[in-house]
């Protein structure tokens, strides 16, 4: 298999041609969209927070490149159950484990725009929302 | 042996050390020509020849490579001016297109008032769309849009209706680097005139590929970069009418442009120092100069007629490929903006990568304009006179490798 068949492999494109989790959430707790401006990915997260802090529920809405958008499916088949303290200590290189890809600089923001948006979500939650109520 | 109907390829090739190398085991197939050009070994020799045979700084050093250098800065002036058919004192050197859009940008809307206008055009570059809105929020300026029609075109009735007596500013590229449209430029200039506004032009797409008459076309403005028409990067033009310039306002303060500096005030220097603020980049001027000599010799006529070959050619073969979508208008520039259905211009693009052939993928800094055509991005492939009928083919099949990777 050359090269450009490892990275888009079977998973990576079942993933983005079937992503999981995918869609809006009305009463979400926090939702958040982020932009690459480079090749125009973008990434919504909506996520419910219950009272002890774990994430209950989450979707994701988007569109962009195949790198992007499957690891934001695949990101959020893991995320579901965590307490906010495990995706704040979620690390770029447990995402490129679930991609399981090599991926030169250029392309690591693809791949990193969905973790970057869960990220702030929390953060935002914590610092905003969570305190409004 | 390689060549279409317009030029010699072969031997053209031949002065591009660039297009030796290998990528990812394939021979390079560079199709992001409207990005930077590649380079030939004239101009990269240049380069080297100032900084090993007379580096000195310009207009100052009275000294033997002192005056060497500002002579070949000064010719490489005049043979940009006799490109575009300008005047010397009317070539002004800037860093790039960029810088010259904000030098006009900064300089023509000193002493606008709030409520005046500056139109612009919805395939606009950021770099001519950006300092146009900044400076409209800046003084209250009024920004208007030129709508493009079905077709990707300028819209007529749209010109005419945004260009009034109120318009203080027009400015729209020539040929736009994201889908290729050219653009009726005299004819807007004209329309500008009437109305009392002056008028700009970036020139980006256009210098590199056709041959540009300052004069013919009349505009007051007509800015360009030089990496995109085989120069160097970090040099770029402003052409600008004499009796225009004179009475502007510099962009950039400093060494260079003054004539006499008190503690009571600064008067300028003349033009085109004016407008040339510290040391300038000497080496890059005089690789422009020798970019322009070598694309004289083949001649733009020329390079046109190869580009319009190519533009057609490709647009041919691709169109046979299924779910695939050409933006833009019939008649373009040597650029075929596309997306595969089914597939993001970024996977388009890596994919092709990995046959040797460099596309651009993205916006290509023209977020507004994808607004328009509903689309967030396209891949890229624009030529130039390096670039041939045998690489289109191998473009085309690696399209096709690309569909059978993601199955579509």
């Amino acid at each position: 298999m050359d090269t450009i068949e490892t990275m888009y492999q079977e998973q990576i494109l079942d993933h983005f041609k079937n992503p999981r989790n995918f869609g809006r959430i009305e009463n979400a707790s926090v939702h958040h969209h982020e932009y690459n401006p480079l090749c125009g990915d973008q990434i919504e997260m909506f996520l419910v927070i219950d009272k002890n802090k774990n994430i209950t529920e989450v979707k994701f809405s988007g569109h962009g490149c195949a790198i992007s958008q499957a690891s934001a499916s695949m990101l959020t088949e893991q995320i579901k159950g965590k307490s906010i303290e495990e995706i704040e200590k979620l690390t770029k290189e447990k995402v490129l484990e679930l991609l399981g890809i090599p991926l030169s600089p250029v392309r690591l923001k693809c791949a990193l725009l969905s973790l970057d948006t869960l990220k702030n979500s929390v953060l935002i939650f914590e610092r905003y929302i969570k305190k409004s109520k | 042996m390689l060549s279409t109907k317009s030029l010699d390829i072969e031997s053209i090739r031949k002065d591009f050390p660039i297009l030796q190398r290998k990528v990812h085991g394939k021979p390079l197939i560079y199709f992001d020509n409207a990005a930077t050009s590649q380079k030939p070994k004239q101009v990269i020799g240049a380069i080297t020849g100032y900084y090993q045979k007379y580096n000195a700084n310009v207009h100052r050093s009275i000294h033997q490579l002192g005056e060497e250098a500002t002579a070949e800065y000064e010719k490489a002036r005049q043979k940009i001016a006799d490109f575009i058919n300008a005047r010397y004192e009317e070539v002004i050197f800037t860093k790039n297109s960029t810088e010259g859009l904000n030098l006009l940008a900064y300089s023509l809307t000193s002493g606008l008032k709030p409520g005046d206008e500056i139109v612009i055009s919805q395939l606009e570059h950021h770099s001519n769309f950006v300092p146009w809105q900044q400076m409209a929020e800046h003084l209250g300026l009024k920004l208007k849009f030129i709508e493009i029609n079905k077709n990707a075109e300028l819209d007529k009735e749209s010109i005419k209706k945004n260009i009034t007596k109120k318009t203080k500013i027009v400015s729209v590229n020539h040929i736009s680097n994201a889908i290729g449209t050219i653009n009726p430029v005299e004819e807007i200039t004209k329309i500008a005139h009437e109305n009392g506004a002056l008028m700009v032009i970036d020139g980006s797409q256009s210098v590199p590929h056709m041959p540009i008459d300052a004069k013919k076309i009349n505009a007051d403005f007509y800015v360009f970069t030089g990496h995109k028409m085989l120069g160097p990067t970090g040099v770029g033009v402003v052409y600008g009418k004499k009796e225009l310039l004179e009475n502007m306002r510099p962009f950039l303060y400093g060494g260079e442009m003054i004539n006499e500096v008190k503690f009571e005030g600064t008067t300028f220097n003349k033009l085109p120092w004016k407008f040339e603020a510290g040391t300038p980049n000497i080496a890059e001027a005089i690789g422009l100069g020798i970019a322009v000599d070598y694309l004289s010799k083949i001649g733009m006529n020329n390079i046109f007629e190869h580009d319009k070959e190519l533009v057609e050619y490709g647009t041919e073969r691709i169109k046979e490929i299924k779910g695939v979508t050409i933006y833009g208008p019939k008649e373009r520039g040597s650029i075929i903006s596309f997306n595969v259905k089914g597939v993001h211009a970024h996977d388009v693009s890596q994919i092709l990568d990995s046959e040797g052939v460099a596309i651009r993928a993205g916006h290509h800094c023209c977020m507004p304009l994808m607004g328009v055509l509903g689309i967030s991005s396209t891949a890229r492939a624009s030529f130039y006179l390096y670039n041939t009928e045998e690489e289109i083919d191998t473009f085309i099949k690696a399209i096709h490798k690309v569909k059978k990777v993601f199955g579509v």
